[in-house]
């Protein structure tokens, strides 16, 4: 090694030798989630775009068709205000999860690792039963442009929380193996802010597709 | 006061250099400089693929009412000519230079995520066999690249094409993605102590700027594209009028991507361009930080003129007038780099070699391109334009007559820096004149025949209407052209084994990449350097000053220093030698096969779903798919815990 190099030892042992100071993965992750914000924003405007059109099968609110018929709305508002709830406590359970490894609390770690991968499976567990229940009520990808943007959206949306679930567990393991110590929790971190923008993310299109008629 | 302390110089191996051969080592290789080789051959490759494209497209137009080629292997080929070009072959050679020579010109040892480098390599590497194979069987989309709806639906396009367009470019956009996140991330952490933002060399900036268009444009097209393979395959009606959905949905989304696109193909030429006019002019870049500004305001500019695309479509006079004027606005930072350029060289003692004299052509070419491009900008005169060969001619100026030239450019620039060796100079000035005079007779009478109302996309036409000798012109300049890209492909092939030894400077360059020796050692600088000005080289030059420890190597003894202050004295080994890194004390990334078997399972995952619309015993081989998404998710495990990374 060279004597620069024993020289940014010297003033930085930190080892926080990147131009910005920033870990290399975090803004990595940072940048990626720019990406993301564009691949959900195009599947948002798409749905907006398509939003009261094709007025065919089951639609999202009461309201009239064509024919003057009343209909029924699909969406069950209260049921998803309760699964959303529980995505939100899991962004709590991530936090408290990093606060854990970051003070090397080992037991603290693997609770609420696990914990927020669990919420997340509930939230998943809402989303199976409510396409299932879609799926009999006659609402299908292929019924309406409605059924279309809607699962399209929706399914993107858990197939994130479904890779979260995997990524949280994956670290959970790793905290039962007694391999995750304070010196690891940029890991944590970064994966809290994959989970922490599912969550938000998910609050955008819960008040763009349920709240709003 | 200098403190003076000797480091004993550590012993050059007798042995042969540290450096693996031999296919397996090219495959799993994870350094910068072996991924931009790869990039630059394989891209080289696709080139003349598309040109042969380009070719049977020429052909069939040569005379009227010809039967060369049919019309369904006409639209097959004018598709593929764009997208081989676009994504095979213009944007992987502009990523073979980010790859080779961003790390090099910010002073770093590699980028920010060797093995990710690697997976965006493999992944393009795969996904372009794959739209390789659809041209060869020809099975390749019929629709044109911007693939409008509803002639890409399954009812109007029922064979296995528009899969191939739909996959092939899902699998080329993962890959230009994963690289974009990559390269943000080393250029914007990974610069050599004392480099600013503000001392940045301009193609690194421009590479900044292209990387951020890169990952926010292709994640619309990722979007855009997952909605029309639903279609096609799930039965959704996204872009099916006849069931309620809306072309103008797919219009809008592709040209979020399409015009971005653009300027991620013509945004690295700029710095390409602005790093070969000062060092053939020998005077630093004329209004460096200007260039900046105009660089990331078109950047910024390119997001907000999509619809210009669309005046066709009837948005109405209120969508018409903003597109017009937004794309009007993008004239004037173009103008600014333009006069900038010719600034620079204004007072300069020019040196006219090939890569000047591309430079000098680009500015040349790319600005009829540009104006060109504003008479589009015009909505009324573009009702007229649009749909004819006026628009070839016009995208042409701005792709062969800008990047092309600028990629040739930065061939013969960065060539002698890559292999150590020059290109030749009488082959490069043949291949110069053969490539302006091929591309101004092929294209430049396309502007009349668009006049004339000649529509593009139409595989023959009559005789009687006074286009014949202007297509045979232009057929002509096509097959010139093919000739004069034959000979660089010689020129290439010949300096690999003959070419006169280059040196660490053969150009008396300023940037970084320049100090250390040609083809630079696997681990790229022996020292970090410390970066004081925006030319380091010219710099250390003008005030004699010791500069970068490797710009020195010819001289027996050098100094190192911290913040300007001797602080220690190494005798070097001559660069011959090329020490290995371990030596050295430097750590590496070992070399890793997970990233082309994470690729492979990806062209799986995703390939093996065309087989749902083939007949005979290659039919529905889902079970690839799952076998794909099993190969990716066990790479990624294994990926994530590799030692040594």
């Amino acid at each position: 090694m060279s004597i620069v190099n024993a020289a940014d030892h010297a003033a930085n042992p930190a080892h926080l030798d990147t131009s910005t100071g920033l870990d290399n993965r975090k803004m990595a992750f940072w940048t990626f989630i720019g990406s993301e914000c564009l691949l959900f924003g195009s599947l948002i405007a798409t749905y907006l775009a398509y939003k009261g059109r094709s007025l065919t099968g089951p639609l999202p609110h009461a309201g009239r068709t064509l024919g003057g018929q009343e209909s029924q709305g699909i969406l069950d508002i209260p049921l998803t205000s309760l699964s959303t709830f529980v995505l939100l406590m899991s962004s709590l359970g991530m936090v408290l999860a990093l606060a854990a490894v970051q003070r090397a609390d080992r037991k603290g770690a693997i609770l609420w690792l696990f914990t927020t991968a669990g919420l997340g499976l509930v939230f998943l567990g809402f989303q199976a039963y409510e396409f299932n229940h879609f799926y009999h009520a006659g609402l299908t990808l292929q019924t309406n442009l409605f059924g279309s943007t809607f699962f399209l959206l929706t399914g993107f949306h858990g197939a994130h929380v479904f890779v979260g679930v995997i990524y949280l567990s994956t670290l959970g393991m790793l905290a039962v193996k007694n391999q995750l110590g304070p010196e690891r929790s940029m890991s944590v971190e970064i994966a809290g802010l994959y989970w922490h923008f599912v969550d938000v993310i998910w609050i955008v299109i819960f008040a763009l597709v349920y709240l709003i008629k | 006061m200098a403190s003076t302390a000797t480091v004993a110089a550590p012993h050059a191996h007798a042995a042969a250099p540290h450096t693996e051969t031999g296919v397996w080592s090219w495959i799993t290789t994870v350094d910068h400089k072996r991924i931009g080789i790869l990039y630059f051959f394989s891209s080289i490759f696709y080139f003349l693929v598309g040109g042969i494209e380009a070719l049977f497209i020429r052909t069939q137009l040569i005379v009227p009412e010809n039967n060369f080629i049919s019309a369904d292997t006409y639209n097959q080929m004018f598709t593929q000519h764009a997208l081989t070009m676009i994504f095979l072959a213009l944007m992987p050679l502009t990523a073979a230079f980010f790859n080779y020579i961003v790390p090099l010109q910010i002073g770093a040892r590699d980028v920010a995520f060797p093995r990710l480098n690697a997976l965006s390599y493999w992944v393009y590497f795969f996904g372009g066999l794959m739209l390789l194979f659809a041209a060869v069987t020809k099975m390749a989309p019929n629709v044109g690249w911007f693939a409008y709806a509803p002639i890409t639906e399954r009812q109007y396009n029922p064979g296995p094409n528009v899969d191939f367009y739909v996959l092939g470019l899902q699998i080329v956009g993962l890959s230009s993605i994963l690289a974009g996140i990559n390269f943000i991330v080393t250029i914007l952490n990974m610069r050599a102590p004392g480099m600013r933002l503000m001392r940045m060399p301009i193609f690194t900036w421009m590479v900044l700027i292209t990387q951020v268009l890169i990952v926010t444009a292709m994640a619309v097209f990722t979007i855009a594209i997952t909605q029309l393979m639903f279609d096609r395959m799930f039965g959704t009606t996204f872009f099916d009028p006849a069931r309620g959905g809306d072309p103008l949905v797919w219009q809008h989304l592709f040209w979020m991507f399409g015009h971005p696109e653009v300027y991620i193909l013509i945004i690295p030429i700029f710095g390409i361009i602005s790093e070969v006019i000062p060092t053939f002019s020998r005077k630093p870049l004329f209004g460096y930080n200007v260039m900046v500004f105009a660089s990331v305001l078109i950047g910024w500019l390119g997001w907000g003129v999509w619809s210009h695309h669309m005046f066709a479509v009837g948005l109405g006079p209120i969508a018409d007038a903003f597109f017009a004027l937004s794309t009007m606005l993008i004239a004037i930072p173009t103008g600014i780099k333009i006069f900038n350029w010719i600034g620079t060289m204004w007072g300069g003692s020019i040196r006219f070699t090939t890569s000047m004299l591309y430079a000098v052509a680009f500015i040349a070419m790319f600005t009829l391109g540009g104006i060109s491009g504003v008479m589009h900008s015009v909505a009324p005169s573009d009702l007229q334009q649009t749909d004819t060969y006026f628009v070839v001619a016009h995208i042409h100026y701005v792709f062969f007559g800008g990047t092309v030239l600028g990629l040739f450019s930065g061939i013969y620039y960065w060539f002698p820096k890559i292999f150590g060796r020059l290109l030749d100079e009488k082959l490069g000035k043949i291949h110069f004149v053969g490539t302006l005079a091929g591309m101004n007779l092929a294209f430049f009478p396309m502007h009349f025949l668009g006049m004339y109302g000649q529509p593009r996309r139409t595989f023959t036409y009559p005789g009687d209407l006074g286009w014949n000798w202007m297509n045979f012109l232009s057929t002509m300049g096509a097959y010139l052209m093919a000739l004069s890209t034959l000979v660089l492909v010689w020129n290439v092939i010949r300096s690999l084994r003959k070419g006169a030894i280059a040196g660490d400077n053969p150009w008396g360059a300023a940037t970084l990449e320049w100090s250390i020796p040609s083809p630079p050692p696997v681990y790229n600088f022996r020292d970090i350097p410390m970066v004081h000005s925006r030319m380091p080289l010219w710099e250390a030059d003008a005030n004699k000053e010791p500069g970068i420890p490797h710009g020195k190597v010819a001289e027996d003894v050098n100094s190192i220093t911290v913040g300007g202050t001797q602080v220690g004295e190494i005798e070097y080994p001559d660069s011959e030698s090329k020490m290995s890194a371990h030596d050295l004390g430097i750590h590496l990334p070992p070399p890793s096969y997970w990233p082309v078997i994470l690729a492979f399972g990806i062209l799986m995952t995703f390939g093996s779903l065309i087989f749902r619309n083939l007949d005979g015993a290659l039919h529905n081989l889902w079970f690839l798919s799952v076998a794909g998404v099993l190969l990716v998710a066990v790479s990624i495990f294994k990926w994530a815990f590799e030692p040594g990374h």
